[in-house]
């Protein structure tokens, strides 16, 4: 066997490894999916939806998870939102580029790589304890918020990054100040950029478990939460009860409620494909 | 009378020393023409005129400019003020994503104007001036992106205008233009004379003989040779400049 011939079968050889790579993890995803449509999809009506939590699966329903959910992602978008933007504004076009400046970046992306448990015995600390809100909607999204803030730092600090310098002296030179700079030209600029980021950070906030269990969120929750300082529980911890009951029943609406998560999360991250494309459409200096 | 006078101005990027003892004046309603080889430092000498290189990290000047008697450096003038005064053109035409009439009254709206009546006869006027008006009038609320290059220039000279400006500083205006914008950028900036002064760079030097009154020629941070532009082009005094000028270096 020659060199060429050889080399022509690795070639080959790598080419229908990175295929079956590839598809792989597809096929995989195909099957779990495949297999929880099959089982829940029939479970999903208005009566699944819009009923109480209950001990018989077939009454059973995912109003007081969805609601929480929902309640959860709003105080998250509203808590995390503003913080985590104005922090990647000062950090890109205020604060000094010094070696401060770079620890503190280094720590950010570090911060987005902790463990979600983590997040959550800092949240029962700081938040169920010391600041008393209990097993509340507002510790559960004041945890989840910082969770996800060290995403919106990064995604806000790279949108601002790449909007060019000239918009910013062509502003500046026209006698606007930094912060008329910043709003008026390089935000609006970035915007798509940020939005995308916030949406998948958000997206993400919306299936977190684990650190809502170290809060102290509950399973079982008879009402519909009216105030953020009610308890609470989400879609990912109705689910994760009822996959860990016996009966069938419970496996089936956990099915049911995995696609309603899942079609929340798609739905989210299918929004963000959108802005980013749009977004890249738009801008071309 | 003199309009800019510049007194023993150094300027440092960290250790690097990019003017040196830079020392001159330009009257009103002229335009001054700088020229010389790239890295000179007659873009940074430029840009301390509206102070646009405040934002650099490790800027550092030395010596003092006075525009209009004002002395541009005090710790008493508001930069976005004195910018609003001495209006800038930059290299790469540079509008907003926006539309042409937001572009034109961007400067008036961040000053505060919120009267559409004035904000549309400003724009007017302006877009007037830099002789775009017949071009864009219909289409004022399209994206200003959508213009060509040398419209887009003209555009920003507008928006520059729309402030009511005393001096307007070019950092080579023409360079990324074509001959007929290019042309059209210089026959605007003789018009523009009558009522502005006129800073330019330029690497091109026949765009200096053209538009300009005196040119001043830098090389190293050093201002070599500052004269009237005919006789810096037809008896250069230095060696260098007649160098350069004839195109034997740089």
């Amino acid at each position: 066997m020659n060199n060429t011939l050889k080399n022509r079968l690795i070639d080959s050889g790598f080419k229908y490894f990175a295929i079956f790579c590839t598809f792989f993890g597809l096929i995989v995803l195909a099957i779990f999916i495949i297999q929880i449509l099959i089982e829940g999809v029939g479970r999903i009506d208005w009566g699944f939806l819009t009923s109480l939590p209950s001990r018989r699966a077939s009454k059973a329903g995912i109003l007081t998870a969805w609601t929480g959910t929902a309640w959860i992602l709003g105080l998250t978008a509203l808590i995390s939102i503003p913080l985590g933007v104005a922090a990647g504004i000062y950090l890109e076009e205020y604060g000094k580029k010094n070696r401060l400046a770079s620890i503190i970046e280094v720590n950010i992306a570090n911060l987005a790589g902790v463990p979600s448990i983590i997040y959550g015995l800092l949240g029962l600390e700081i938040f169920v304890r010391t600041l008393n809100f209990g097993g509340s909607l507002l510790a559960g999204a004041f945890t989840l918020a910082l969770l996800i803030l060290p995403i919106i730092i990064v995604a806000t600090r790279e949108a601002l990054k790449a909007v060019p310098k000239s918009l910013r002296e062509a502003s500046f030179g026209m006698g606007a100040t930094k912060w008329q700079t910043i709003w008026y030209q390089t935000l609006p600029a970035a915007s798509g950029g940020i939005l995308t980021g916030i949406i998948l950070a958000l997206s993400r906030a919306v299936g977190e478990t684990a650190p809502l269990i170290v809060i102290g969120a509950l399973a079982y929750v008879p009402f519909v939460a009216r105030t953020p300082m009610d308890e609470f529980t989400v879609l990912p911890m109705q689910i994760f009860n009822w996959v860990s009951r016996p009966q069938h029943g419970f496996i089936v609406n956990a099915a049911a409620a995995i696609i309603i998560l899942l079609l929340i999360t798609f739905v989210m991250n299918g929004i963000a494909i959108y802005l980013r494309n749009k977004w890249q459409k738009k801008v071309n200096w | 009378m003199k309009h800019i006078e510049t007194k023993n101005v150094n300027a440092y990027y960290g250790e690097n020393h990019v003017l040196k003892d830079i020392s001159l004046t330009m009257k009103a309603n002229t335009v001054t023409a700088f020229i010389g080889p790239s890295g000179c430092g007659k873009s940074t000498f430029l840009r301390c005129l509206n102070r646009m290189n405040d934002y650099i990290e490790g800027f550092r000047k030395e010596g003092d400019i006075f525009i209009e008697g004002e002395d541009i450096y005090d710790k008493k003038v508001r930069v976005e003020e004195l910018r609003q005064k001495v209006g800038m053109v930059f290299q790469k035409p540079n509008p907003f994503p926006k539309t042409i009439f937001e572009n034109v009254a961007y400067g008036l709206k961040i000053q505060g104007v919120k009267n559409k009546k004035i904000l549309e006869e400003a724009v007017e006027k302006s877009l007037m001036k830099s002789a775009l008006w017949a071009e864009v009038k219909d289409q004022l609320h399209k994206s200003a992106l959508s213009l060509s290059g040398g419209q887009q220039q003209r555009l920003c000279i507008a928006r520059t205008l729309a402030v009511e400006p005393t001096t307007i500083l070019m950092d080579e205006p023409a360079s990324a233009l074509d001959p007929i914008s290019t042309a059209k950028i210089e026959e605007l900036i003789s018009e523009l004379k009558e009522n502005y002064t006129i800073v330019i760079v330029t690497h091109n030097m026949q765009q200096a003989a053209r538009v300009s009154d005196k040119t001043a020629f830098f090389y190293m941070g050093e201002l070599i040779e500052y004269g009237k532009t005919k006789d810096l082009f037809t008896h250069p005094k230095h060696e260098r400049t007649e160098n350069y000028i004839t195109g034997r270096f740089g």
